[in-house]
C-alpha cells in the first residue's frame, strides 16, 4: 500500500465577505466536500479554471487556510493544531504564481536561506544546505545576484530553491508558470520533474493542459469540488465533460479527438506530439 | 533606464577596506566624525585628511570618486566659506573694499572650516562605497541589538530595510510601466506649476499603492509559508564576525584619534 502524504476529509471552506463595520455579510463557498488523497512520492496535476476552488485547496495543504468544516491531514498530523504549524509547513512547501513577490530578500543566496533561518538551524549547515539547493535548481551560478536582475523562469526556481532548501516532502506549486515566458516555463516544467523524480511529491496547480499531461495523475476542480481523478490519459480522453467545465484539452488529443469523430481509427488518449505522430503514421501504413 | 538604478553607492571589490567588519566600520565612521571636531589646527585635520586619504588608497576606489560624493553638498561648503570669510573679524585686515573686510582670521576659519566639511563628507562616503546596503542593514541590527532589551523592535527594523533593499528596484520598474500606460492614456505628466505637478502624479502613485499592497499580501503568505514567526530563535546564514584585521584597524584609528588629540595639545589652536 503506498503512502499517504496529503488527505482532505468532506473538506468545506467558506470565504467570509465583510462589510464596512467588519461584519459578516456573507459567506461565498468555495470548497465543497472535497476528498482527495495525495500519495506519497506521486505528481498530481490539479486542473480547475479560474474559481474553481484549487487555489484555495492547495492554501489547506499547509495550514494557511483552516477548513470551514471537515479535516485535512499532513502525514497524519491534523492542519487546524496550531502547535504543529511550523512542522506542516516544513514537510509541504508551497510556491506561487508570481515570483517576485515571494523572494524577500535582495540577494539570491539569502533568499534560499530565509526559510532555514527562520527554523533555527545553524549558519554552517544553512550554507551545506542551499548550496545543495541551489545547484540541484541549476541557479548556483547566480547565488551573489540581486533577483530582480534575473529572468522570470530564474526567478521562479530561486523561490523553488528557497522551498526545497527547507527538505520538504511535498510541493505545492500554485500556478507557478502562469506569469513566465514559454522558456522559463519549460524550465520551470523541468525542474518540478526533475525533483519529482528524486522523490519528492508534487502538486501541480495549473491551468495549462500541457502542463497537466506531464503528471502522473490529474484531479479536475469545477466550482469546489473535484469532479474528475484519474490518469491523464482516463481525464483528456473525456473531451466533452472537460469542455463542460471550461477546459481544453491538450492540442494533440484534440486532434486525435477530431478525427476520432470523422471515423479515422486513432486512440483517444495521445498526450503528446510523439504519440500523435506515431499513432497517426501507423494509420498510414 | 529607471531599472537600472543602484542604491546606495556601493562599489564591490575585495580590499581590506571592503573586508572589514561593517560594524567596525560605522564605528570608524563616527569615531572619524568626531576625530575631525575635535581637530583644532590645520595639523590635525591635514593628519585626519591623510589618514582617511590612506584608506582610500587602500580600498581601491578611483579618487575621482571623492570629487564625486562631494558634489552634492558643493553649494553647503561654498556657502560655508562665504560665510565665515566675510563674517569673522580679527585685527589683521588682509583685504579691504568699500564696505567688505576680510580679516586674516576670517580666512583661515574659512579654509579651515570647508576642509573639515570636504574631509567628513569624504570620509562617510566611504563607509557607504565599500559596505553593501545588507551589510549595513545587518551591522545596524547587529549594533543595536542591545536596545532589544528596551523592547525596541531591532529585528523588525531590520526586516523592513531589507525587504525595502529588494521591493525598491521591483517598485521603480513598476513606476515606469505605470508611467508609460497613463501616458498611453493620455495623462500629462509633464503639466507645468506645482500644484499641476502634484496632480499629474496621483494617476501614478494611487496604482502605485494598491499595487505596493497587493504584493505585500503575497509577500507575507509567502513569508508564512516559509516559516517566518519574527526575530525570536531566528539563526542568520551570515554571521558577523570580527577578525584580528578588524581590531588592529581599531587600534589603529584610536592611534589616528590620539595623535589628534596630542596635537590639540601641544599646539593648541
Amino acid at each position: 500500500m503506498k503512502l499517504k502524504i496529503i488527505k482532505t476529509e468532506n473538506l468545506d471552506f467558506d470565504y467570509e465577505i465583510y462589510d464596512d463595520k467588519g461584519q459578516v455579510t456573507e459567506m461565498n463557498p468555495a470548497l465543497r466536500g472535497v476528498n482527495l488523497t495525495v500519495q506519497k512520492g506521486e505528481f498530481l496535476a490539479i486542473l480547475g479554471h479560474n474559481g474553481s476552488g484549487k487555489s484555495t485547496l492547495a492554501k489547506h495543504f499547509n495550514g494557511i487556510l483552516t477548513p470551514t468544516r471537515g479535516k485535512v491531514f499532513v502525514n497524519g498530523i491534523d492542519v487546524s493544531d496550531e502547535e504543529k504549524i511550523y512542522e506542516i509547513r516544513q514537510t509541504v512547501g508551497m510556491v506561487f504564481q508570481n515570483p517576485d513577490n515571494q523572494i524577500v530578500a535582495a540577494i539570491v543566496e539569502e533568499d534560499v536561506a530565509f526559510a532555514l533561518e527562520n527554523l533555527g538551524v545553524p549558519p554552517e549547515e544553512i550554507r551545506e544546505r542551499i548550496d545543495e539547493a541551489m545547484k540541484l535548481v541549476d541557479i548556483y551560478k547566480y547565488h551573489k545576484h540581486a533577483p530582480h536582475r534575473l529572468s522570470g523562469g530564474q526567478k521562479q526556481r530561486v523561490a523553488i530553491a528557497g522551498v526545497i532548501a527547507m527538505h520538504p516532502k511535498c510541493i505545492v506549486l500554485d500556478e507557478p508558470t502562469a506569469m513566465l515566458d514559454p522558456k522559463g516555463r519549460k524550465e520551470v516544467m523541468k525542474t518540478i520533474k526533475m525533483l519529482n523524480g528524486k522523490g519528492v511529491t508534487v502538486v501541480l496547480i495549473t491551468h495549462y493542459m500541457e502542463e497537466a499531461a506531464q503528471a502522473e495523475r490529474v484531479v479536475v476542480m469545477d466550482k469546489g469540488a473535484v469532479i474528475m481523478d484519474g490518469t491523464p490519459k482516463e481525464i483528456f480522453s473525456k473531451v466533452e465533460r472537460l469542455k463542460e467545465v471550461g477546459l481544453d484539452v491538450p492540442q494533440v488529443t484534440e486532434l486525435a479527438y477530431e478525427l476520432k469523430k470523422e471515423g479515422v481509427e486513432i486512440p483517444a488518449d495521445v498526450l503528446n506530439e510523439e504519440e500523435c505522430v506515431k499513432s497517426l503514421i501507423n494509420i498510414f501504413k | 533606464m529607471l531599472k537600472d538604478i543602484t542604491i546606495g553607492q556601493y562599489f564591490p571589490g575585495d580590499s581590506v577596506i571592503h573586508r572589514l567588519d561593517a560594524r567596525f566600520k560605522i564605528i570608524f565612521s563616527i569615531i572619524a566624525a568626531v576625530m575631525l571636531f575635535t581637530a583644532q589646527n590645520f595639523i590635525g585635520l591635514g593628519v585626519a585628511a591623510v589618514f582617511i586619504l590612506m584608506c582610500y588608497a587602500a580600498s581601491g576606489i578611483q579618487f575621482r570618486m571623492i570629487l564625486k560624493s562631494l558634489k552634492p553638498i558643493i553649494p553647503l561648503i561654498i556657502f560655508t566659506g562665504v560665510l565665515n570669510l566675510f563674517f569673522i573679524k580679527g585685527e589683521e585686515i588682509l583685504f579691504s573694499w568699500q564696505f567688505i573686510t576680510i580679516y586674516t582670521e576670517g580666512a583661515k576659519t574659512s579654509a579651515f572650516m570647508m576642509t573639515r566639511i570636504i574631509t567628513l563628507i569624504v570620509g562617510m562616503s566611504l563607509l557607504t562605497y565599500t559596505s553593501s546596503p545588507i551589510m549595513l542593514t545587518d551591522a545596524i541590527e547587529s549594533l543595536l541589538s542591545p536596545l532589544k532589551k528596551l523592547r525596541f523592535p531591532v529585528h523588525e527594523l531590520a526586516m523592513m530595510m531589507m525587504i525595502a533593499l529588494r521591493f525598491i528596484p521591483l517598485l521603480i520598474e513598476e513606476t515606469d510601466k505605470i508611467m508609460m500606460a497613463q501616458k498611453a492614456r493620455g495623462a500629462n505628466l509633464d503639466a507645468k506649476g506645482l500644484i499641476k505637478k502634484a496632480k499629474a502624479l496621483i494617476p501614478i502613485l494611487i496604482p502605485l499603492f494598491i499595487s505596493a499592497f497587493k504584493r505585500a499580501n503575497e509577500l507575507a503568505l509567502a513569508m508564512e509559508c516559509r516559516c517566518y514567526r519574527g526575530g525570536e530563535g531566528r539563526t542568520r546564514l551570515k554571521k558577523l564576525k570580527a577578525s584580528v584585521i578588524d581590531f588592529f584597524a581599531f587600534g589603529l584609528v584610536l592611534c589616528v584619534f590620539g595623535l589628534i588629540i596630542m596635537n590639540n595639545i601641544v599646539f593648541g589652536k
